[in-house]
């Protein structure tokens, strides 16, 4: 299994984490081993799973909550009790 | 001296009077404290102060405990050794110079050092159990769901359980006692251990009890593990246990079905580190995306990166099925394999760890390496079982830790096996 520079920008880019040259290279150089080591799955035999789990549902009713304030005191930056982000496009 | 045990050194004060009354607790900084900064061992949290308190805590202020720190961890709990921390490393108070595992290795230090009465950890792959093994003390992986995440910082959901460290088993039973049972606020957890009283199974009688011993969980061990694991044994055999050879062969990829499922479960769980309602600004030059690559390039480490993009890649158009749904067949398997096990054994031991505490700095290079050290207490967390690390000796390196594997919600028989050894 290689992986080429290429395919760690690609992921990097999906995974929204910017990589410098220097993590790339590393990078590039670690999923070969890391991902041939994970290939061995492919020896996983065929088991029957077993549904046991059920979903967990609760009243939708009005609780207590975060105050507004509570909620915005850790953002970086608020404006007008709101979260401030970067434009969106 | 100072080991780095702790992020922040605080005293919460207990709520109420209860069966924890006098007694320290150190709190694995990935827990959330109303007030009291959280960071999670990352650059990108480090001035995060929870609104709210997790369960777990309220829970022990309620019981009556003091809570004396946030300890130090590997980032977000990725990592073996407590190095990947934003903070520095810790060092093992039981072996200086050595790491003291991880990724609770600041709470197995307290603890061992003698700087809390006891800790909390999470537990997602062996992260409290390495720790305790490595610092010479005791610490419990409880059965999935026995107690409630809320207020956890999510590296895996599916995987990790809060658990207790402390020098005794009975002292880590008692912090079980006070955390365990069903919350409303997590919809994972139980009824099991609403009315708990794992103090009084610290007995320590072994008569009758059945051991068996994965062999696949031996053959790897370093030779000076193996002989401190075979002499507790013994001691287990003379106080009245037998133990008989079992054969676990799902564990054979269990290793890799654990990183794939974690790294992928992180890669999600990770994304709201974007930098806008809590973590570093990544500015507000650029478009969001820039921003959010911006703000994740410079609040996470190394190893967290590794894992967000190794998660991505798994989960990405293409390779889903060759990684991801083979490694939920692995987990099935491994699930499988230890409830065909309890038809003939009680509990299953082995190593917790198969090497003895690394030196600082030692493995960092190398994260393959680094991730089949975990070995042994992966398959746990697949099957959602119990276990419990309890020191069984020393060589010249440091503590080795054994461990010790219980059907589901079986944890007072791994604690009552568990308190014939410490």
């Amino acid at each position: 299994m290689t992986v080429d520079d290429e395919e760690v920008r690609h992921v990097a880019s999906l995974a929204r984490v910017d990589l410098d040259d220097e993590e790339v290279e590393l990078f590039t150089e670690q999923f070969g081993d890391i991902l041939e080591y994970f290939e061995t799955l492919d020896d996983v035999p065929e088991v029957e799973r077993e549904a046991e789990l059920a979903n967990v549902m609760r009243p939708d009713e009005v609780r207590e909550s975060l105050s507004q304030e509570e909620a915005l005191q850790n953002a970086p930056e608020t404006e007008d009790g709101y979260f401030k982000g970067p434009k969106v496009s | 001296m100072s080991y780095n045990a702790f992020i922040t050194e605080a005293t919460i004060e207990p709520t109420d009077d209860g069966p924890l009354d006098g007694v320290t607790v150190a709190v694995k900084d990935n827990i959330s404290t109303e007030g009291v900064r959280t960071t999670c061992g990352s650059a990108m949290l480090d001035d995060y102060v929870p609104p709210y308190d997790a369960t777990v805590v309220e829970r022990l202020k309620a019981a009556g405990a003091t809570i004396v720190g946030k300890t130090n961890m590997d980032e977000f709990g990725m990592g073996t050794t407590t190095e990947t921390s934003a903070f520095g490393a810790t060092e093992n108070p039981a072996a200086e110079g050595r790491v003291p595992g991880g990724s609770s290795g600041g709470s197995a230090a307290a603890v061992a050092a003698g700087e809390a009465d006891a800790a909390l950890g999470s537990d997602t792959g062996g992260s409290v159990r390495c720790p305790a093994a490595f610092c010479g003390v005791v610490g419990i992986k409880p059965t999935y769901g026995l107690v409630s995440r809320y207020g956890l910082v999510a590296y895996a959901n599916s995987l990790e359980q809060i658990g207790p460290l402390a020098p005794t088993v009975e002292g880590a039973a008692a912090v079980l006692d006070a955390i365990a049972g069903p919350d409303p606020n997590d919809g994972t957890t139980r009824e099991e251990g609403a009315n708990s009283n794992y103090v009084d199974a610290a007995d320590g009688d072994v008569g009758g009890l059945t051991v068996g011993v994965p062999t696949e969980l031996l053959e790897g061990a370093d030779e000076r593990v193996r002989e401190t694991f075979e002499a507790a044994l013994d001691d287990l055999r003379e106080q009245g246990a037998t133990t008989e050879e079992v054969s676990l062969p799902s564990v054979e990829t269990a290793v890799q079905a654990y990183y794939v499922i974690a790294m992928s479960e992180a890669s999600s769980n990770l994304a709201r580190f974007d930098g806008v309602r809590y973590g570093k600004s990544g500015g507000y030059d650029g478009n969001w995306n820039e921003s959010f690559a911006n703000a994740r390039e410079e609040g996470f480490g190394e190893e967290v990166k590794r894992r967000i993009l190794l998660g991505t890649y798994a989960l990405s158009a293409g390779y889903h099925d060759k990684y991801y749904k083979q490694a939920q067949d692995a987990r099935a398997w491994v699930k499988q394999d230890f409830d065909e096990a309890f038809e003939t054994v009680d509990v299953l031991a082995s190593p917790t760890m198969p090497v003895p505490p690394f030196e600082l700095g030692e493995s960092l290079d190398d994260p393959l390496q680094m991730y089949l050290a975990d070995a042994n207490t992966v398959p746990v967390n697949l099957a959602n079982l119990p276990a419990i690390s309890v020191p069984a000796g020393e060589t010249n390196e440091g503590p080795v830790g054994l461990q010790l594997v219980g059907p589901a919600f079986e944890e007072e028989t791994l604690i009552r096996a568990g308190s014939a050894l410490a």
